[in-house]
């Protein structure tokens, strides 16, 4: 299945199975997207880091 | 008491490669989980909600929310891992360095300075080079390398700019002249799982900056050095960080909370099976 990148329109394989929240970089732009639904499979832009994120 | 469901639930806002492996190795186990999106919570602290969850694998990447996830959590009697406690600790550099030295452990030189002021009196009394460091932050970021006293009033003139109070409490700490690496240790439980060697072309020696990760041989030395750490941080899964200073001395750099082990498993491949082993120690709080 493929999806297209809502920032560059570059058509990105999708992992079989896809989960809510997973981050998916686009292969073209780079851009990090997110899974923001299933059903429908929608893809976003990724939150830009934040000050405290990590480990 | 028990008033909650039998699940696993994986507290999460961004699924990475650690969240899935994770999950698959919940599901390879046939453990009962709910994956949840931390962005989507709240809670009435007046109800008494029956949760799904019987434990709650905390991989939140923002450590404010973070923390509040486990405190709210806990508060509604459903253990998190790791505790909230751990979390507030390993989140806060200040709060880790003060946990490891009172256990007796070997840090690097460290202060904290209560102004930006009292920063630069402190390291002209510590000398340079000295690294100053974010009380809240990860990933070698806004990290500074600061070899002189010009080099340390711009970056104080910048911390004194910065609109959050707490960038005016400076962590400074000594440089340790380590060998272009520093060394991760994987705590789960007690157990130490395995240790790599992430090494850079740069000072700082995060995988987040570029570090490579390679398999490390893991020492009765580094094991217990690693598995003291978490234990004074009171963190369950762990991983710690460690430099080699040129004398052969090992110091503990930090713990963090929220492992990331993408560059561990790169180094060791299926032969540690973290996910595995953060499941299985999750397993002793879900009914069989």
């Amino acid at each position: 299945m493929t999806q297209l990148c809502p920032e560059c329109d570059a058509a990105i394989a999708m992992p079989e199975q896809a989960k809510l929240s997973e981050i998916i970089e686009c292969p073209d732009c780079r851009s990090e997207l997110e899974v923001i639904t299933i059903e429908p499979l929608v893809l976003a832009l990724a939150p830009e880091i934040e000050e405290d994120w990590g480990e | 008491m028990q008033r909650h469901g039998a699940a696993v639930g994986v507290a999460a806002s961004r699924v990475r490669f650690e969240e899935k492996a994770i999950m698959a190795a919940l599901e390879r186990r046939r453990v009962p989980f709910q994956p949840f999106d931390t962005r989507t919570l709240w809670l009435d602290l007046q109800g008494e909600p029956r949760l799904p969850y019987a434990v709650v694998l905390n991989r939140e990447i923002a450590q404010t929310r973070s923390a509040y996830l486990a405190r709210l959590l806990e508060s509604f009697d459903v253990p998190t891992i790791n505790p909230a406690r751990a979390v507030e600790v390993c989140g806060d550099k200040f709060l880790t360095s003060t946990r490891l030295h009172r256990a007796g452990l070997p840090t690097p030189r460290t202060a904290l300075a209560l102004t930006t002021g009292a920063a630069a009196s402190a390291m002209e009394q510590l000398g340079f080079p000295v690294v100053v460091k974010p009380l809240v932050g990860s990933w070698g970021r806004m990290v500074a390398l600061v070899r002189d006293r010009e080099a340390a009033a711009a970056v104080l003139e910048h911390r004194e700019a910065m609109p959050a109070p707490q960038a005016r409490i400076v962590y400074l700490q000594e440089l340790v002249d380590k060998p272009g690496r520093d060394i991760r240790v994987i705590v789960v439980g007690t157990e130490p799982l395995g240790a790599t060697y992430r090494t850079a072309g740069q000072w700082r020696t995060n995988a987040a900056q570029g570090a490579v990760s390679t398999r490390c041989p893991l020492t009765d030395d580094l094991a217990k050095l690693a598995v003291a750490a978490a234990e004074a941080v009171g963190a369950e899964v762990a991983g710690v960080d460690l430099l080699e200073g040129r004398d052969g001395e090992l110091y503990v750099l930090e713990v963090n909370h929220n492992v990331e082990f993408r560059g561990f498993h790169a180094a060791h491949g299926d032969r540690v099976d973290v996910a595995g082993a953060i499941v299985g120690h999750a397993l002793r709080w879900v009914r069989p």
